[in-house]
């Protein structure tokens, strides 16, 4: 047994491991998204392309395109500005509390569009607190919700990355006498930079195929290219039109791709790991300031209006509990199956699922991803791997629910029909969690020095060994982190799981869907409430996720 | 500290599995039957999101009708009529339910039902099913079966006029009058289906050349328009909402009766009923279906009296079923408009012209 194992992990251990996540992505992805752009390119069995210059003619087309590309370029850099200053917080200074400030603003992510188009319109619309500001229905308040969602991406990459920063080159410059400012610009910035690209490679991918938030808050005038073929799909069913601008949205995707995979290469050498945190100094208050009046600004108050709602009683009247305590006991007129508590339930059972999937195959593509083979095909290989696993990021999710429905019907020979199963909503939450599972764990196990691995090998350690004891034990320590994302993404998703058929049970975002669409106004404060639940359970897992992780430096970087 | 956190990790990756075991075993309970192909005790019935408890009516129609009768859910009702016609052929179920007059002819355009006999409809469901296909009636089978039907109608704050001492209106007219200028709230009829069909109001009023004229006015009168009824009801409308500063705003016939005070002896918001367009919903058996005859039990149990009386408490809709009583509630705040007073068009007509008149009208007041 002992000497079976020296021998080198062959390549077949190797194309078996990448095998497997390929499949899936391709099965639950690839296949059903193809399968409804064909069909929207065809006519009379018959491929008909016409729809392409048709559709690129209209003036409409190019708004559209042109609105996505404004609004995920200025909210890219909103998240930037207002994300370096929070990465600096919350990954280079050590106070009571960080762990949970991280877990909080990680939040936005989980919480359902319909739910965060409220909280914005009740802070910027009539009546709200900032409706002096003048800017309801403007591009500022959509450009404002999407930075709301990806501050947080920003931190995240960015500070896993400078807490990783050896920080004597910025020590050296300050003893020359250097300004703190001038060492920010000319030895932190430039070292930051492959994080900072990448971080808005990321963030431009999110927002320009973002949709509840742009379809709530931007409406037709800011609509994008992904409210666009939901309207076109949904409304229409003018497969033609959205199978085009789906084309369109996927060469937008794989463009950010492409220019992420490009930086990032750059970003993940491996590097010695230093941890150097410290207690904030007075030097540290404006970024400070800048930090406290994002929290506030674009956390703490839209989050705020939505807990302070959710308290309100009947008619917005007084203090009271009472939407609190329909979760448990649904009101006689519920429009729900069972209780918010049920479906609270089934959510977690169903993410339970979805993150075993999306971790386990996850860690398949990051031992993969994290390789670097000498030859440069094989090396070019990968990163085209990498790219496809990341694409089902860009894929709108009505395309994807409409495409299942297209081949999941007995599938592959199995005498079953998927579409209509239950199986089917772990699966597709896995997808959408399984790039960020990915981004997660990649950077960890690429930090890993390759001597390292060589050392153990010529001391004569098998190569699975070597995997044991290297890489899944560093993997162990931001497994935590990954469940964690992979657990709140999979319970906050809404748009893949309402665009599938789903035997009779609601999952908690798409009960809350229903109640906020329920006529009785009753509906709506119990749509609040379970909002709030939803992103204090999320908070909670992610609270516990940053806990698990005992290196506050490796890791967690998207 | 390290050992502490690998413990961690190994106890969540032996956790995690076992309860991925338990919430699929969870889940799988209610699917054991769908595995066995071709039961013909078997039924399934596809509905939008806001059927009545699914549960509940499995067994009660299970019950009702011999079947082993298993409900799934297809998103909204734009989202379930485009599923069925995408699916044509190899259908997600036996049955359907819930998809209204608006799209109601793209089901029959695309052949996805199979006819049922009209004797299985009596009074204003057989009406209501000649109306939408005259041809098929007359020869004795209808390929929809109309099961409730509501209405979307201009909603007002009757307390805020009173308050404000300003008379209240009444018609679609009356809402492009200076006297209620900066006060009415309109939804998006691209985006929102019961602004559509409120859009479908203003057309039967208007007419295909008029209409757009109206919105213009409204408009102009400083109507504001939004995406979705949530909005628009929930935080734009006075009648609810502490933030809100609207009186005005499009909805439902039934919405005042959610609006009573605690001992339902009055609303403060009424519906407009001269400004009312009407929703009907229609179900039907699939084409291709392997349980036709199954199928069938069950739209003929959409429409017995079992089911006919929870339809106002469940879905907010009215029974299609006149004999069927409304709660006391509906029947003092929420009735429903007369059937002349209402302004509807033809299915066919609105499957022909919909698309046309939503991208004419956002064209021209750029929605």
């Amino acid at each position: 047994m002992r000497a079976r194992s020296r021998r080198p992990l062959g390549p077949l251990a190797w194309g078996f491991a990448a095998a497997i996540p390929v499949l899936f992505v391709g099965v639950f992805f690839l296949w059903p998204v193809i399968a409804l752009v064909a069909t929207g390119l065809t006519s009379g069995g018959q491929l008909d392309l016409g729809g392409i210059p048709e559709v690129l003619g209209l003036e409409r087309s190019w708004r559209v395109l042109q609105n996505t590309l404004v609004q995920a370029s200025l909210a890219t850099v909103v998240a930037i500005l207002l994300g370096v200053p929070a990465a600096y917080v919350l990954y280079r200074l050590e106070f009571r509390g960080r762990a949970v400030l991280r877990a909080l603003l990680t939040v936005p992510f989980v919480l359902p569009a319909v739910v965060v188009g409220v909280a914005f319109t009740a802070l910027f619309g009539p009546g709200g607190a900032l409706y002096w500001l003048g800017l309801d229905r403007s591009l500022v308040v959509v450009v404002l919700a999407l930075a709301f969602f990806n501050v947080t991406v920003v931190a995240r990459t960015v500070g896993g990355y400078w807490a990783q920063l050896d920080s004597r080159q910025g020590q050296a410059a300050r003893t020359l006498g250097a300004g703190p400012v001038r060492v920010f610009c000319t030895v932190t910035l430039p070292a930051l930079g492959p994080a900072l690209a990448s971080a808005g490679a990321l963030v431009f991918l999110f927002c320009a195929t973002s949709f509840g938030v742009v379809l709530i808050l931007g409406g037709r005038e800011f609509a994008n290219i992904e409210t666009e073929v939901y309207r076109l799909t949904v409304q229409f069913l003018d497969l033609r039109s959205a199978a085009v601008l789906s084309l369109v949205q996927f060469a937008i995707v794989a463009l950010a791709l492409i220019v992420s995979a490009l930086l990032r290469s750059r970003n993940e050498r491996a590097q010695e790991v230093r941890v150097e945190v410290r207690a904030p100094r007075r030097t540290d208050a404006p970024v400070l300031a800048v930090f406290g009046v994002t929290v506030l600004l674009l956390h703490v108050l839209p989050i705020g209006a939505l807990v302070w709602r959710s308290l309100q009683g009947p008619r917005g009247v007084g203090i009271s509990f009472a939407n609190y305590r329909a979760l448990f006991d649904p009101p006689e007129r519920s429009p729900l199956h069972g209780s918010v508590v049920d479906a609270a339930l089934l959510s977690f059972g169903i993410a339970c699922v979805a993150t075993l999937i999306a971790v386990t195959l996850g860690m398949l593509v990051s031992l993969i991803v994290s390789r670097r083979p000498r030859s440069a095909a094989l090396r070019r290989g990968i990163a085209v791997y990498d790219a496809a696993i990341m694409l089902p990021l860009g894929i709108s999710a009505v395309t994807l629910g409409f495409g299942l429905l297209l081949t999941m019907h007995k599938p592959l020979g199995i005498g079953f029909d998927l579409r209509t199963s239950v199986v089917l909503i772990p699966i597709a939450q896995a997808l959408v969690a399984l790039p960020l599972v990915v981004r997660t764990l990649t950077p960890v196990l690429r930090s890993i020095d390759p001597r390292t691995r060589e050392a153990a090998m010529m001391l004569g350690a098998s190569p699975l060994r070597v995997l044991r004891t290297i890489d899944f034990a560093l993997l162990g320590r931001s497994a935590g982190l990954a469940l964690g994302f992979a657990f709140a993404v999979s319970l906050g998703e809404f748009g893949a799981t309402a665009f599938l058929v789903r035997p009779d049970a609601q999952t908690l975002p798409v009960a809350i869907a229903a109640l906020v669409g329920s006529p009785d106004p009753a509906s709506y404060g119990m749509a609040l409430a379970a909002s709030v639940v939803l992103g204090a359970i999320a908070a909670g897992i992610m609270v516990v996720a940053e806990r698990w992780r005992v290196d506050s430096g490796v890791g967690g970087s998207w | 500290m390290r050992t502490r956190a690998r413990s961690y990790t190994s106890a969540a990756l032996i956790a995690l599995p076992l309860a991925a075991m338990l919430a699929l075993t969870g889940c799988a309970g209610g699917q054991d039957s769908s595995a066995e192909d071709g039961d013909s005790a078997k039924v399934t019935l596809v509905v939008h999101d806001s059927f009545v408890d699914g549960d509940e009516f499995s067994q009660l129609a299970s019950a009702a009708t011999g079947y082993d009768v298993e409900v799934l859910t297809a998103g909204d009702g734009g989202q379930l009529a485009n599923k069925l016609v995408l699916t044509k052929g190899a259908p997600i179920a036996d049955a359907f339910f819930g998809v209204d007059n608006t799209l109601a002819s793209r089901l029959i355009e695309n052949d996805v039902a199979l006819p049922v006999p009209a004797s299985l409809l009596k009074g204003d469901g057989l009406l209501l099913a000649t109306e939408l296909d005259a041809e098929s009636a007359e020869s004795g089978s209808v390929p929809l079966v109309p099961v409730d039907r509501g209405a979307t109608c201009v909603n007002i704050d009757t307390a805020w006029f009173a308050e404000k001492g300003i008379a209240e209106p009444e018609t679609l007219d009356d809402l492009a009058d200076p006297a209620y200028k900066d006060l009415t709230v309109l939804l998006d009829p691209t985006a929102s289906s019961t602004g559509a069909s409120f859009m479908i109001a203003t057309i039967a009023a208007f007419g295909e050349d008029g209409f757009v004229d109206y919105w213009k006015r409204l408009e102009a009168n400083g109507a504001r328009t939004v995406q979705g009824w949530t909005e628009a009801y929930n935080t734009e409308f006075t009648g609810v909402s502490e933030t809100g500063t609207r009186p005005i705003v499009v909805s439902y016939s039934t919405s005042p009766a959610f609006t009573v005070n605690d001992v339902e002896s009055a609303s403060n918001t009424r519906a407009l009923l001269d400004t009312c367009s009407q929703q009907v919903e229609y179900a039907g058996v699939l084409k291709g279906s392997e349980n036709p005859d199954g199928a069938r039990a069950v739209v003929e149990y959409l429409l017995s009296e079992e089911f006919q009386s929870g339809i106002a408490d469940n879905m907010y809709m009215y029974p299609v079923d006149e004999d069927v009583e409304l709660p006391a509630s509906w029947a003092k705040f929420a009735p429903l408009p007369e059937s002349g007073q209402t302004h509807d068009l033809p299915a066919a007509e609105i499957q022909a012209g919909l698309d046309g008149w939503l991208r004419t009208l956002g064209d021209a007041v750029g929605l």
